[in-house]
């Protein structure tokens, strides 16, 4: 047990490490200066304002140099300074990290509540309405573009309707809620603030439900098969010989082996949803690392381009590691290997 | 569509039932028919571009702007006066051509970097592995944004990024379907026959293991086809105005009353992907009747 943990430990850091160079080749060895996304043209035409401008940010540097000074900032839990909002990337990432957590944990919870509870039902109602509409909400959520869906939401529910908020977390006339954790639900309901508790929540409709969508119809059909299958096991036979009710045979016997591959799948859904917020903060204007790292890719801002994917990385490889470590305890041979 | 779907158990026990031949023809080739149709007529809209178009894409005329749709403009115009239904035609050419040829050149290179590592084995295996691994811990769309953002807006340069992220899935499928064959007998006969390693990987191993890489790459062109949107989307995909559908998308989003600048690009996307996602499926089943969806 200790050695497979500390074996996939040592792996997922040293993978870490190396995505740290990946992103820092490709961001130093792709033409396209970032002086002059920053400058502008009238001062990137002087070279004296050129020269110091890289001097100061260390562009001047030899490759290595640069990449070696940014490794020995990175331990000492520094990004470097990001160029586009002259602040340290770490106190960006500081300050647009609750967003998108809130965000992508309220997809999460969602798709899971949605799709597994579907799922079993189209199993069990194989060829029934519930199977084909399932079947049909998790192809839609499948294909459509996310921000075309984002699009399509604002348009009937705030456009027309007028039942839903517009973009951002909360109405711009509104003050945030004092901060504790940084989600705006659970601070506004420390500060008992019950009317702003309904317009944050009310903010996180439409983005949770158009960036939970292709997840969600991942989990639907995953669901779907892993239950169909179960349902044709001999236990569940066994099951419904000895006289069980349908229900019981159902929630006691198929669920909780059927759930094993949507288990595994989840920690990935949730990575997926962390770091794939992109497309939906920007349509949504929602102050997360998504529409972060958009402005900084928009702007050439290496240092928080950088920052962003090691950041981005290291959740996906931690989640990863997460579902590692979940294995060896759902399924104890993995151990014997 | 990932690659997560793909794999997929699907697998369920069939229960006896009667039913006509062409019932069980559509369960078999329906959704793969149905599929390859929409590709098809979506292809042949996008060679027929210039022919179909009622009015030139790029033709500006503010005196017809934002009119809805109608006999004369069936999709409505835009802010600047251009047929929509016009500019969705020519879109075609640009989304498929970008998602088709993205996929097949990071299928190309991710199955022979994927084929030489399971096939060479041992520490150029392990290395080139890992490399694909470290490669798949990016977020696509965010490795590719910064990449596209950093090369300069254009379609070929972000259909350059996109493959930078496109290839590690399929080397790493690639590499455990050669893996599957190496050992099989056939491959030791062309080995003592003295074949060299090229032609055995290329003759014999890979038309065996074609199957799942046609269906990951018929699932894939759809997932493409939208990240390709997407970024053009966010402003870093094709130059302005280049009819293209994310771009659409983008150029009418923020009209509420005009809905149709937008609604019809986003369709043309969902239409186009949907058409891959049933081809890919249809193919998967039928090479694989066990796991064949009832």
């Amino acid at each position: 047990m200790l050695r497979y943990l500390t074996s996939r430990t040592l792996a997922t850091i040293v993978m870490a490490l190396l995505s740290t160079l990946i992103v820092f080749l490709i961001a130093s060895l792709v033409p396209g200066d970032p002086v002059l996304a920053q400058l502008g043209d009238l001062a990137a035409s002087n070279p004296e304002i050129v020269k110091a401008y890289r001097a100061k940010w260390g562009l001047d540097l030899p490759l290595y140099e640069q990449y070696w000074i940014f490794l020995k900032n990175l331990a000492n839990g520094d990004l470097g300074i990001s160029i586009s909002t002259q602040r340290p990337v770490l106190a960006d990432i500081r300050q647009f990290a609750p967003a998108t957590v809130e965000l992508g944990t309220i997809a999460f919870i969602l798709s899971m509540a949605i799709g597994i509870p579907l799922g079993v039902a189209a199993a069990v109602g194989r060829d029934s309405w519930i199977d084909h509409w399932a079947r049909f909400v998790s192809l839609i959520g499948v294909s459509s573009p996310v921000f075309w869906l984002a699009f399509i939401m604002l348009t009937i529910f705030y456009g027309w309707l007028q039942i839903m908020p517009g973009p951002g977390r909360i109405d711009p006339i509104e003050l945030p809620p004092p901060t504790v954790t940084g989600s705006f639900l659970v601070d506004s309901a420390l500060a008992g603030k019950w009317e702003l508790l309904h317009t944050v929540a009310a903010h996180l409709v439409l983005p949770s439900i158009v960036l939970c969508a292709a997840t969600l119809g991942l989990i639907t059909r995953t669901t779907r098969a892993s239950m169909l299958e179960t349902l044709g096991q001999d236990y569940v036979r066994v099951a419904r010989a000895k006289g069980l009710r349908e229900r019981a045979v159902i929630v006691a016997h198929a669920l909780p082996n059927a759930l094993i591959p949507v288990v595994t799948l989840a920690g990935l859904a949730y990575a997926n949803l962390l770091t794939g917020t992109v497309m939906t903060e920007t349509i949504f204007s929602w102050p997360g690392l998504g529409l972060y790292t958009f402005r900084a890719a928009l702007a050439l801002d290496i240092p928080s381009i950088m920052g962003m994917t090691l950041v981005f990385a290291v959740v996906y490889l931690l989640i990863n590691w997460l579902v590692d470590m979940s294995y060896a305890v759902l399924d104890p041979r993995v151990l014997k290997r | 569509m990932s690659e997560l779907a793909a794999a997929a158990p699907v697998a369920a026990p069939a229960e006896p039932r009667r039913l006509t031949a062409a019932q069980r023809w559509r369960r078999r080739y329906g959704l793969a028919t149905l599929g390859g149709a929409i590709i098809v007529l979506w292809i042949i809209v996008a060679i027929a571009a210039p022919l179909l178009a009622p009015y030139p894409p790029d033709l500006v005329d503010v005196t017809r702007r934002l009119k809805p749709p109608s006999s004369e403009y069936w999709f409505g115009t835009d802010m600047l006066g251009r047929d929509v239904f016009s500019r969705l035609l020519f879109g075609a050419r640009v989304s498929l051509f970008a998602g088709i040829v993205v996929v097949i050149l990071g299928a190309a290179f991710g199955t022979l970097l994927g084929g030489i590592a399971a096939y060479a084995g041992h520490r150029a295996e392990e290395a080139l592995m890992r490399f694909t691994d470290l490669m798949l811990c990016f977020p696509p769309i965010i490795l590719a944004m910064a990449i596209a953002a950093a090369m300069g807006i254009g379609t070929l340069n972000t259909m350059a990024a996109m493959l930078v992220v496109w290839w590690p899935k399929f080397a790493r499928l690639a590499r455990s379907l050669v893996l599957v064959q190496r050992g099989q007998e056939y491959v030791e006969a062309a080995h003592v026959i003295g074949y060299g390693p090229g032609r055995v990987l290329l003759k014999h191993i890979l038309p065996n293991s074609i199957g799942p890489l046609i269906v990951l790459v018929t699932l894939d062109v759809g997932h493409a086809i939208i990240v390709f949107a997407g970024l053009s989307f966010l402003g870093l995909g094709v130059v302005p105005p280049t009819p293209e559908w994310g771009a659409m998308v983008s150029e009418n989003r923020q009209l509420v009353e005009q809905w149709w600048g937008a609604t019809f690009p986003g369709l043309a996307i969902l239409s186009v992907v949907m058409g891959f996602n049933f081809l890919g499926d249809g193919i998967r089943d039928w090479l694989d009747p066990r796991a064949r969806r009832r």
